[in-house]
């Protein structure tokens, strides 16, 4: 365990307040757990569900502007999200608008500011990696999941597009891998890990989201996983449906930190696992 | 000799009545001053069957909206709150019909779900802020749809509680959210499913329901016009503790 | 005459297309890598890479007439795979949004059922709102 406090901004988005409890539950016992300080922002609204990309939408930027603008009046420089769809829109709107001076200059005076902040945008796997490391990772679990055989599912917000994300290798990435192994599990690789879920499409389109999702389960079924991680409220909603619409595959979807609270010695019952996914879990 | 000099001294102090130029849907009208900008519509020749209410800035029916003189900003106001100044141009707002939907509040759950279910343009926001700028009350009218999308129903109960329906939020908002709905539902909810009983309220109705005033209320069911009337003219009207 | 003018109105559409989405169609040599990775490609009309075939043919409104903009999950694996550095999903969003701009499109929100969307993940809700629903 590790003495020193970070203190990062922390930005759950709308999900993690509502269908996603356990996400934001679990992932802010983990930070107790690893010294990590979360600094909620006082008031946040919602990051705009993705930022647009055509070449004359400034008012999509508008959203994460507002939430980068309250980091700053708080003093913080960086922001830590979960749900992949808020990391996602923030990270590039956070690129975007570091390129882009004449949008900032017309969203500033928009919004009656002097000038946007530059925020650093994170995702918590990313601080485990680059502010905790994985050794000390290791070091901090005490209830190692051996035998659990997990595989990483990425989806498509943490890892696309590459060069604005820059998290990891966005064709055969490592982070989740890495994580997990920290945690004692077995990563079961498969070839789908990086498959979109079927995104907004689970709104419009259940034909498109259904073909996602049973693709990326059929790989998963193939590799013999006992559950899937996954960072995205989403892609576990998506996931989840399917499985509960046809009888094919009953893989239980859950949340990193759900895992790695687990794995840090919190109880099993206070993390909002389903009754299935608890069922894989190595006996207490 | 001290008439004729008291008539010139009242001509000379009664001031010409002053006035001040406005301009209503576009044609300029020159009325007093001091007046309300629902007043100075009267005063100009209007009359007001819509858009006019309790006069007293609380209904919301008379929301506006104007201009002032060589100022690119609208501003916004209670017609019968906000006094006119000269080279206002005024115009008065239709009320925006919004989608109101029918519910039976016993049945919902009060939950970010129920929102969505009732107003999923909810998720079109963004965050614009036009809606709190155009607030005659200057409420935080993009917090408390933030917070509806949070789920945190008691906020926007807190932040919307002072709304007055008016509709002017939903005259502009671009995502084509009806704020006032929501606030509503929300609020609705809140006192509905979250806000603790009354214990004291459900123990007096119990009493009522097994008798306990019955003898009472027979008492003066009975009584005539005149010891009710006595009775009542003695009333104590505020307990002292 | 009237030929010449449609060939114009083509020719201004592609370039609203190439301006809005900032993206080069010429640098595509059709190899189909992205059509080849696009998980919504089934149900697709016509896949990424004839579309953007039609767009460097000049064929603005048969593009734009083309249900794939409204099939596109947004995943952008096409991006990532596209050995040329083309953007197609961008190209795809530049459509949606010159049709949504129009008022029109295959998903109106208001015709999106409350009870079935109450149900469904808030972040999927907003980004079809910004993406696909006008």
């Amino acid at each position: 365990m590790t003495t020193e406090t970070k203190q990062f901004g922390y930005y759950p988005g709308c999900e993690l307040r509502t269908r996603a409890k356990a996400l934001d539950c679990s992932a802010q016992k983990v930070c107790r757990d690893l010294g990590i300080t979360l600094a909620e922002l006082k008031e946040w609204t919602c990051c705009g569900g993705l930022v647009p990309q055509v070449k004359d939408n400034y008012m999509g930027f508008l959203a994460p502007a507002r939430i980068f603008l309250e980091a700053r009046a708080q003093g913080l420089d960086s922001l830590v999200t979960l749900c992949a769809f808020c990391f996602n829109t923030l990270r590039r709107a956070s690129f975007f608008l570091a390129r882009h001076p004449q949008v900032r200059a017309r969203l500033a005076t928009f919004l009656d500011v002097e000038g946007l902040p530059e925020i650093k945008v994170l995702h918590l796997l990313e601080v485990l990696r680059d502010h905790i490391g994985f050794d000390r990772l290791r070091q901090a679990v005490r209830k190692p999941l051996d035998g659990l055989r997990v595989g990483p599912y990425y989806g498509c917000l943490l890892l696309r597009p590459a060069q604005e994300i820059m998290l990891d290798n966005a064709e055969e990435p490592t982070l989740m891998e890495s994580f997990l192994k920290a945690l004692g599990c077995e990563v079961v690789d498969f070839s789908r890990k990086t498959d979109c879920c079927g995104s907004y499409h689970i709104v419009t389109n259940g034909e498109i989201a259904g073909r996602c999702a049973e693709q990326i389960l059929d790989s998963a079924g193939e590799s013999n996983v006992d559950l899937l991680v996954a960072s995205c409220p989403v892609c576990q909603f998506n996931l989840d449906w399917k499985q509960s619409q046809a009888n094919h595959t009953n893989i239980p979807v859950v949340y990193v930190t759900q895992l790695l609270a687990l794995a840090l010695g919190e109880p099993v019952d206070t993390l909002g696992f389903s009754h299935r996914a608890a069922s894989m879990l190595p006996a207490a | 000799m001290a008439v004729q000099r008291l008539a010139k001294l009242k001509k000379k102090e009664v001031p010409a009545p002053q006035t001040v130029r406005v301009y209503i849907m576009g044609k300029n009208h020159d009325v007093p001053t001091g007046l309300t900008i629902l007043k100075a519509m009267e005063a100009a020749g209007y009359r007001l069957v819509r858009g006019v209410g309790c006069r007293g800035g609380f209904c919301g029916a008379c929301a506006t909206v104007y201009r002032k003189a060589g100022d690119f900003r609208l501003q916004v106001g209670l017609a019968c709150q906000t006094g006119i100044e000269d080279g206002m141009y005024l115009a008065q707002i239709p009320f925006y019909p919004a989608p109101k939907p029918l519910y039976d509040i016993r049945e919902l759950t009060p939950s970010a779900e129920t929102l969505f279910r009732f107003f999923p343009e909810l998720a079109r926001c963004i965050q614009c802020n036009t809606c709190a700028k155009v607030c005659p009350q200057g409420l935080d009218v993009m917090r408390y749809i933030a917070a509806a999308q949070q789920g945190d129903l008691r906020r926007v109960a807190e932040l919307s509680f002072d709304c007055l329906s008016c509709g002017l939020c939903v005259s502009r908002c671009p995502a084509e959210v009806a704020h006032y709905h929501v606030g509503m539902l929300a609020r609705r909810l809140c006192g509905a499913h979250l806000v603790p009983k009354a214990a004291h309220l459900r123990t007096r109705l119990q009493e009522i329901r097994e008798g306990g005033f019955e003898e009472e209320l027979d008492k003066f069911c009975s009584m005539d016009k005149q010891t009710l009337q006595g009775l009542y003219a003695q009333r104590v009207i505020e307990p002292e503790e | 005459m009237s030929q010449l003018l449609s060939f114009r109105r083509e020719n201004d559409l592609v370039t609203e297309i190439a301006d809005l989405s900032e993206q080069n169609f010429y640098a595509c040599y059709q190899c189909g890598k992205c059509s080849a990775a696009c998980p919504a490609a089934f149900a697709m009309d016509i896949p990424p890479h004839q579309l953007i075939r039609l767009l460097q043919l000049g064929q603005g409104e048969k593009a734009m007439q083309s249900d794939a903009p409204w099939s596109c999950v947004g995943c952008l694996t096409c991006t990532t795979y596209c050995p040329k550095g083309v953007d197609p999903a961008r190209i795809m969003e530049t459509v949606r949004t010159l049709h949504l701009r129009r008022l029109e499109g295959p998903f109106r929100y208001t015709q999106l059922d409350g009870e079935r969307l109450a149900a469904l993940p808030q972040s999927a809700l907003v980004a079809a709102m910004r993406k696909v629903t006008w």
